[in-house]
């Protein structure tokens, strides 16, 4: 495993009276594959939204290597450029097509060359399986295509770490698959990702590490398997029954 | 119907329009600008300048635009800033233009859901940068029937210049009643007149409406 990409210390948010995150610390090292479960409301989405800084945190600290992640901060869109984000209804901007999503910001914020801008948005489309749909605008894809193509906008910026916000969420079914596909692809190549899902079998088959988090806390940090098998908490372990149609609580209804 | 009349005075008629729709036009891309302006400020919540463009748009929306240009032709040399009337003909359709312009636009920028500006943000764009390049050209396309109504609007209001003896059509038309007593006639020229220039932008916006729905956002 490699260095210490992401760091968070003693991080914790509340929403008014209520806590969201309460003392968490996390270490994400680079090409770490981790992935956070939970029921709703346990704050994991809150936790990707806060390392984009996209939530503003009341205590603790959030390090990307050595540059504090600070939303007031002049340096911060600099920053954040390292940190790709992908959200769970897409947010494709709706007056640009495929492309002009993708090359949006590499070349009007990192003011790179346009043309090597599309040429790697079309390479990337073409691995998402998106060949041919770069002047579709975002109405005429499936849910499942503007995902991809969200990912592929992401990706494009060259970030460091990519955070997933349950992606697949508010796709139907049988897209699913295509866009978990993807994120397959994505961490057999090594990136760092942090993804907030609620499948399963993609946990298990993705992830390095599985955070299981409730009330704000982190319960469990383990590996896939131990996680699977063996949960240590009752919390947890409750949480996959629900998973399982085969249960006994099932069985007698 | 002394169409003999309505011959000899259609070209005075014509440069009366010509010079309605001249301050007209630039009144309204004053005005656009304005509103912009103000429309962001307030959706940013930018302090101070938030609080001035709210004064501002009160005023604005709640006087008469007579009232507006009274203050600018009379009141304005009276505190030593010289004026004529094209100018206060201008300004007064920019002042008032420029508090309906921006409340369109605001209502476009609202219609915008905030996860859009986060989805910028989350680009490593700064505020300034989604908001040009994600947030308004969506808010403008979605404005764009209210700012229609309002440029059709104002170019009506434009008929009150002839109280501040700007040569406008109203003007005119009063003018020729005054002096040859042809009511009908003036009157029937004021009405051609307005319909000429108001139809086009009103087709015209037709159009672009139409245009912009093919070119819609829905999912």
């Amino acid at each position: 495993m490699g260095e210490i990409l992401l760091k968070m210390e003693h991080v914790t948010k509340r929403f008014g009276d209520h806590i969201v995150l309460n003392d968490i610390s996390l270490s994400v090292r680079r090409g770490e594959v981790i992935v956070i479960i939970g029921p709703s409301g346990c704050g994991k989405s809150t936790l990707l939204r806060c390392i984009n800084a996209l939530e503003e945190i009341e205590s603790g600290e959030i390090w990307l290597r050595d540059e504090k992640i600070e939303s007031r901060s002049k340096r911060f869109p600099a920053l954040r450029q390292k940190i790709g984000m992908v959200f769970q209804n897409y947010e494709l901007f709706p007056h640009l097509t495929a492309l002009g999503n993708i090359q949006l910001a590499p070349v009007k914020v990192q003011g790179r060359n346009q043309a090597e801008v599309q040429a790697e948005a079309l390479g990337w489309l073409s691995r998402v399986g998106l060949a041919g749909r770069e002047k579709s605008y975002p109405r005429e894809l499936s849910g499942g295509q503007k995902q991809r193509v969200a990912i592929v906008r992401a990706l494009c910026m060259h970030p460091e770490i990519l955070l997933f916000d349950e992606i697949t969420a508010a796709l139907d079914p049988e897209m699913v698959r295509e866009v978990l596909d993807v994120m397959l692809d994505l961490a057999s190549q090594g990136r760092t990702m942090l993804i907030v899902t609620h499948e399963m079998r993609f946990a298990r088959a993705v992830a390095d590490r599985i955070l299981f988090l409730d009330k704000g806390k982190i319960m469990e940090d383990s590996d896939p398997e131990t996680f699977f098998a063996h949960a240590r908490t009752e919390r947890a372990r409750h949480f996959l029954d629900t998973f399982e149609f085969n249960n006994e609580r099932l069985k007698k209804l | 119907m002394d169409w003999d009349f309505i011959y000899r005075y259609l070209p005075v008629f014509g440069n009366a329009a010509h010079l309605t729709v001249k301050i007209g036009t630039a009144g309204i891309v004053l005005a656009i600008l304005v509103g912009l302006t103000c429309a962001v400020i307030r959706h940013l919540k930018i302090p101070v300048l938030k609080e001035i463009a709210i004064i501002y748009i009160e005023l604005s929306r709640n006087t008469p635009l007579l009232v507006q240009l009274f203050f600018l032709y009379y009141g304005l040399p009276k505190i030593g800033v010289p004026t004529n009337v094209e100018i206060c003909g201008i300004v007064g359709i920019a002042f008032l233009g420029g508090s309906y312009m921006s409340e369109s636009f605001r209502s476009g920028l609202e219609s915008i859901d905030p996860v859009q500006t986060e989805s910028a943000l989350s680009l490593g764009m700064t505020r300034f940068e989604a908001m040009r390049y994600v947030i308004l050209p969506q808010a403008v396309s979605v404005s764009i029937p209210a700012f229609i109504a309002n440029i059709i609007f104002l170019l009506k209001e434009t008929s009150v210049f002839s109280a501040i003896s700007l040569m406008d059509l109203m003007f005119t038309a009063k003018d020729l009643i005054g002096l040859y007593y042809k009511t009908t006639e003036s009157l029937f020229l004021l009405v051609v007149f307005y319909l000429l220039i108001l139809l086009p932008v009103s087709l015209l916006g037709n159009l672009i409406e139409r245009r912009m729905r093919y070119a819609g956002f829905g999912d």
